[in-house]
């Protein structure tokens, strides 16, 4: 229980009045800001710019629309083992709509969102979580009788910035795997024209989302992005080339089977169909939880989630390629590549013997 | 009476051979990186980082070697041509009817060709390529280790066109495709060398074919 005063302070000021009052230590607090440095790829040296403009930051007013969706990411955005400062910092986002953790529901739910489209038009940060669908005139996602493509039109186009988090959001994730059903799309590819931050994953990382944030408390606009608009601080880079077990890759240390003396020994988990070299992300490096891991850490190979349309292209997930088109599943590119081979060595062969065959007739034609 | 007769010019059996010895290196290694299947005693081994090393620098003098070769389609003799790729004036097409209705064995007797034949530039066209969207999808997931150098400058929108993981497929398809061409491709030429006993098969090493005097003009 908080008693009257320690609200009233908390809801006063910016998000460092609320960090201090949450009793942590100024120390803690510059070792958050040169952390948020580092993941943002930053030098040492804008630790100190990043705790200033925390310290100077107004509450920033931020909705979370959650479409087609599993509220996956809204899960990691919420975990908390130990309040963390990462997570106040999110905290002290104004977050004004969030259907999953907001307490009015119904029509005074609604009437939040509508509140803060209405008075801080163009100011607000929106989130989306999950996929439109645009299939039947988007009928398959409907939040208070209203479509989402037409809820995203209006909160996300009149947003200062639309973070679209999760390969839903981003690119229509599992909701868009074939034979996709809904017609779903990502936000970006739903409104072209909004400024929309891609954080893909399933789920994103919340230390990206945080890093972010800060990114924005400290510059006033959105981080650098790649081809497909993720912050290149987060994407920039590929898995595999920062992935704790790449040495086993270089020297030829492979896991052959789950549990093998190579899996219990830690190897590279490449031929088990790890996605880590087709993969953009920093999770070897932020890890998830707090830095406690991931997936690879874990024994697992990648799965490829940080790419669009992971659960179509990345299949099958324990296989180092794809499946060749209109193929079965069981039929790997080296087997049909061998068999069509094998095929034309046969042919060859028949060619040959036909051909003496024929040039026996003919020469018998000759000499008759 | 038949004549000694120069055809393929030192670049073009010089480069014909560094094609051969590339693609060899290229499939074999290829394939270790595609499926490795010599695992590493220690982690002090760098069989993987050689094997990747030696992909890479076989692609270079594959891609060096072929620009030499184009180079030389239009530099060298009426042998070497690049308009050989194209048989499609009349008296080529009605050779390459000839000659396919001798593949066919509906006929005995193979059309007489001195340079490529007008199937065998078709052919060779298509392996051209197929070489290419191999070079082009290898250099593309070669970038990947860089997102930010030249290399993916150059090569990065080949991902916009296919996901990462479908170019990988890709590339790996295309080895078949050559293994397919390489099977042909011998087949024929011993093939031929055999029906023809005009010298196709040394005319790789040494350069000269023997044509029947009328056919030389």
């Amino acid at each position: 229980m908080r008693d009257e005063d320690e609200i009233v302070r908390e809801s006063a000021g910016g998000p460092y009045r609320q960090i201090v009052a949450r009793g942590v230590s100024r120390r803690d607090f510059l070792k958050f800001c040169s952390a948020m440095a580092a993941v943002l790829g930053l030098s040492g040296t804008f630790a100190g710019k990043i705790a200033e403009a925390i310290e100077k930051a107004e509450r920033p007013i931020l909705v979370w629309l959650e479409f087609q969706d599993c509220a996956g990411n809204t899960e990691a955005l919420l975990r908390a083992t130990k309040p963390t400062i990462a997570e106040i910092v999110l905290d002290v986002l104004s977050v004004d709509y969030h259907e999953t953790i907001m307490a009015p529901a119904g029509k005074q739910a609604e009437k939040s969102l509508e509140d803060v489209v209405k008075n801080h038009k163009g100011k607000y940060i929106a989130c989306v979580e999950g996929s439109i669908p645009l299939k039947d005139n988007g009928v398959y996602c409907c939040v208070g009788g209203r479509s989402a493509i037409d809820i995203a039109k209006e909160v996300c186009g009149n947003a200062l910035a639309t973070i679209a988090v999760g390969t839903c959001a981003t690119s229509g994730g599992i909701p868009a795997a074939a034979p996709n059903p809904t017609g779903a799309i990502g936000v970006k590819q739903a409104l072209p024209n909004v400024t929309v931050l891609n954080l893909t994953g399933c789920p994103m990382n919340v230390e990206n989302l945080t890093a972010t944030v800060v990114h924005f408390l400290t510059f006033g606009g959105l981080p650098a992005t790649d081809s497909i608009g993720r912050p290149l601080f987060a994407y920039g880079e590929r898995i595999h080339d920062h992935c704790e077990r790449r040495a086993h890759y270089d020297a030829g240390q492979f896991v052959k089977q789950w549990g093998d003396e190579g899996h219990r020994q830690g190897w590279c988990l490449y031929e088990m169909g790890c996605k880590g070299p087709e993969t953009f992300g920093n999770c070897p490096v932020v890890k998830y939880n707090e830095g406690t891991s991931w997936p690879v850490q874990a024994g697992h190979g990648c799965i490829g989630c940080f790419q669009p349309e992971f659960w179509d292209k990345m299949t099958p997930f324990y296989r180092r390629l794809p499946k060749v088109p209109g193929f079965g599943v069981e039929v790997t590119a080296d087997k049909i590549g061998a068999g069509v081979a094998a095929v034309a060595a046969v042919g060859v062969a028949a060619h040959r013997i036909a051909r003496a065959i024929r040039g026996k007739q003919d020469k018998k034609e000759d000499t008759e | 009476m038949e004549k000694r007769i120069y055809v393929w010019e030192a670049p073009v059996r010089v480069t014909h051979w560094i094609s051969v010895f590339c693609l060899v290196t290229l499939a074999l290694t290829g394939v270790y990186i595609g499926n490795p299947f010599i695992t590493a005693t220690s982690a002090d081994q760098y069989i993987m980082g050689w094997v990747r090393f030696v992909h890479f620098v076989a692609a270079y003098i594959f891609v060096v070697n072929l620009a030499v070769r184009i180079y030389w389609s239009f530099a060298g003799n009426k042998y070497a041509t690049w308009k050989a790729l194209f048989p499609f004036s009349q008296e080529r097409i009605i050779t390459l009817f000839r000659q396919m209705s001798f593949y066919a064995l509906i006929s005995t007797k193979p059309p007489q060709e001195i340079g490529h034949t007008p199937l065998g530039g078709i052919v060779y066209f298509l392996i051209l390529v197929l070489c290419g969207i191999s070079a082009i999808t290898g250099f593309a997931l070669f970038s990947l280790y860089n997102p930010a150098g030249p290399m993916h400058i150059l090569f990065g929108w080949v991902f916009s066109l296919a996901a990462i993981a479908t170019v990988r497929l890709i590339h790996h398809l295309i080895m078949w495709f050559l293994i397919y061409f390489v099977i042909v491709h011998i087949y024929v030429v011993l093939f031929l060398d055999s029906v023809e006993k005009n010298g196709l098969l040394s005319s790789i090493f040494d350069g000269y074919k023997f044509v029947e005097e009328e056919k030389t003009n």
